[in-house]
């Protein structure tokens, strides 16, 4: 297993999956990918369990074993 | 008739001092198609309609929230399925992130079985959440004291059950509802277990400011008939609280003259 201070790619925990990414892959990447739209409309994200605002997306890197979430509102309730 | 009955009823229902029209909240669980959910929401009158909180599907088609946009009802975030406090908040901090409101249905529940709402950890995530600048209107038991504790801790309403999520069971404690009620210094908020339209005209007529319901609507045979009949049911109780009723009594009291009879 390699880690991002080799130069990736690493593992990470994405709503519960475990996920290869590579070093620099930010929480924008991966709110991209899974809500399918870099807008991310109605969706959230916390890495390790903190709210990242949606302004720092872009900026905050992911490390190894970071368990991030990505929340929408669904019917419920 | 309708309209009649809406002008009859101009006090708007306030909290935390922004005004709705409609005394009814909606739920958007267990509808069978986002289609026949919009049909029922537009029946029901709703300005206010509270939605779940849930990792992303990318296989999920439509939204609910487009919906609501699309109807202009005002979003309300739940925290359904949170069990403990830490849980409810940040589930609430991302709704907050997500949806761009900090207003928030606060659900903390005891267990699957009965979901029931878990006092210790519902007033330790009101706590919580208040001082992270939330409007919070929490669903809790038909506990008065539960109740009160809430009000103290800064909720801006307080949303006692009728009987458990989706039972159907109506007002179990109608006494504890109404004593809520007297005591409360902001909204009472009648929360789940409503199955019918009499339930609803009953929680307003214990007092309560607003009825908040989904599957009696979205499980219903014919949801937008039922969300209609629930307008209707909260419009009744609400104008029936403030038209005082009369006394219940033990025996008949005549409502003809009682002289002027004819004599044979």
């Amino acid at each position: 297993m390699t880690t991002p201070e080799d130069g990736g790619p690493f593992v990470v925990i994405v709503n519960g999956e475990t996920k290869q990414v590579d070093t620099g892959t930010t929480v924008a990447d991966l709110v991209a990918e899974v809500a399918g739209s870099p807008d991310a409309r109605g969706v959230a994200a916390a890495l390790n369990g903190s709210v990242v605002p949606r302004a720092r997306w872009s900026v905050v890197q992911l490390g190894e074993d970071d368990r991030i979430e990505v929340l929408t509102a669904v019917q419920g309730g | 008739m309708t309209q009649i009955a809406v002008q009859a009823d101009i006090e708007p229902l306030l909290i935390a001092g922004r005004a709705f029209g409609s005394r009814l909240i909606m739920g958007t669980g267990g509808a069978p198609s986002l289609e026949i959910l919009e049909q029922a929401l537009i029946a029901s009158g709703t300005e206010l309609t509270t939605v779940a909180m849930r990792r992303v599907d990318p296989a999920a088609r439509g939204s609910v929230l487009d919906l609501l946009r699309d109807l202009r009802i005002a979003v309300l975030p739940n925290t359904a399925g949170c069990r403990t406090a830490g849980e409810a908040l940040l589930t609430a901090r991302l709704a907050r992130e997500a949806l761009d409101t900090d207003w928030v249905k606060l659900e903390v529940i005891g267990d699957e079985r009965t979901l029931l709402p878990d006092p210790v950890e519902l007033l330790a995530a009101a706590e919580l959440l208040v001082a992270d600048g939330f409007v919070v209107l929490p669903y809790t038991n038909d506990d008065p004291i539960v109740a009160r504790r809430l009000e103290q801790a800064g909720c801006a309403a307080v949303m006692p059950l009728g009987s458990p999520i989706g039972s159907g069971l109506g007002i179990r404690n109608p006494h504890n509802i109404r004593l809520i009620v007297q005591d409360a210094g902001v909204p009472v908020v009648l929360d789940a277990g409503i199955g019918t339209a009499s339930d609803a005209a009953l929680a307003m007529e214990l007092g309560c400011d607003a009825v908040l319901l989904a599957s009696a609507v979205t499980r219903a045979a014919d949801p937008a008939a039922m969300a209609g009949a629930m307008r209707h049911a909260v419009l009744a109780g609400r104008l029936a609280h403030g038209a005082g009723r009369i006394p219940i009594r033990t025996r008949a009291e005549a409502s003809s003259p009682v002289t002027g009879l004819l004599q044979q």
